[in-house]
């Protein structure tokens, strides 16, 4: 059975489901942030499947951009839960529900 | 059945039964190493559609620099199975089902797709040389901007991370 197009669809519609489910289900808020790299990579993953499909260049490249704001967007989330977990000592999600009060 | 297909087949089974150890496993030790073997097995994609440079950045940008990062918040924090929070079993049922029925309404959107084959000719497109060229010759103006993103991002996550002074008030109150 050769690989086609939609298998790399269907895989990466695989892979960013359970991204979703993961950050549905769990708690902690690490494991939710790393859940979302997860749901980044399956998208970086179908672009570049495209990319090969269309002989098109521009579409790894914004791969590339992709990884750059993740990296960015890693830096300053771990240092946001960081010092959530130095006020109320723990990254368990449910305790941060200020704001509805 | 050629190398590519057996790849193919094989990178996906390990991705996704990583993908799914990440969410399952109690312990957050764990689910980051499931997430390293993800990335692993999407690095292992990249090569064998000939997309060398982002499997190469794939490897030491994620798995190499965030996933280190995430080890060691965890291993700042000492978080391990005995303190995980754990949602009800309602709840994880609850997400179990959106997430399937989100997997369906995409299904359902795309499964007319005409399957179209990966073209295996153009082995040069992914190669560094060919990348660059775009990159600083189109892509300038993003690239010069993601520097600037960095850099606010460095400093933000220094101004975040930074010991607030202790206040006398609150110092005496406790």
């Amino acid at each position: 059975m050769p690989v086609y197009s939609t298998h790399y669809l269907f895989l990466s519609l695989l892979l960013f489901s359970i991204g979703i489910m993961g950050a549905l289900m769990r708690r902690n808020a690490i494991i939710i942030f790393m859940c979302i790299e997860l749901m980044l990579n399956s998208v970086n993953l179908l672009l570049v499947a495209f990319s090969k499909m269309y002989v098109d260049i521009n579409a790894q490249l914004f791969v590339f951009f992709i990884m750059v704001v993740a990296a960015a967007e890693v830096a300053v989330g771990l240092a946001v839960i960081v010092m959530m977990y130095r006020k109320v000592h723990s990254v368990d999600i449910n305790i941060l529900n200020r704001l509805k009060h | 059945m050629n190398l590519y297909d057996t790849l193919f087949w094989f990178f996906s089974a390990v991705a996704v039964g990583c993908a799914l150890g990440v969410i399952l496993s109690r312990n957050p030790v764990n689910s980051v190493l499931f997430l390293v073997g993800t990335f692993l097995a999407i690095s292992g994609h990249y090569f064998i559609m000939n997309a060398q440079f982002l499997a190469i950045v794939n490897i030491v940008v994620y798995t190499g620099a965030i996933m280190v990062l995430f080890l060691f918040v965890i291993m700042l924090m000492n978080l391990n199975a005995d303190v995980e929070p754990q949602k009800g079993q309602l709840i994880q049922v609850a997400g179990v089902i959106s997430g399937g029925v989100l997997f369906l309404v995409l299904i359902a959107a795309i499964h007319k797709a005409s399957p179209m084959p990966i073209d295996k000719q153009s082995i040069d497109i992914g190669l560094i040389n060919n990348l660059g060229k775009v990159l600083f010759k189109e892509y300038v103006l993003p690239f010069e901007i993601s520097s600037v993103l960095f850099l606010s991002a460095m400093i933000g996550a220094v101004v975040i991370g930074k010991k607030e002074p202790a206040l006398p008030a609150e110092g005496e109150a406790q």
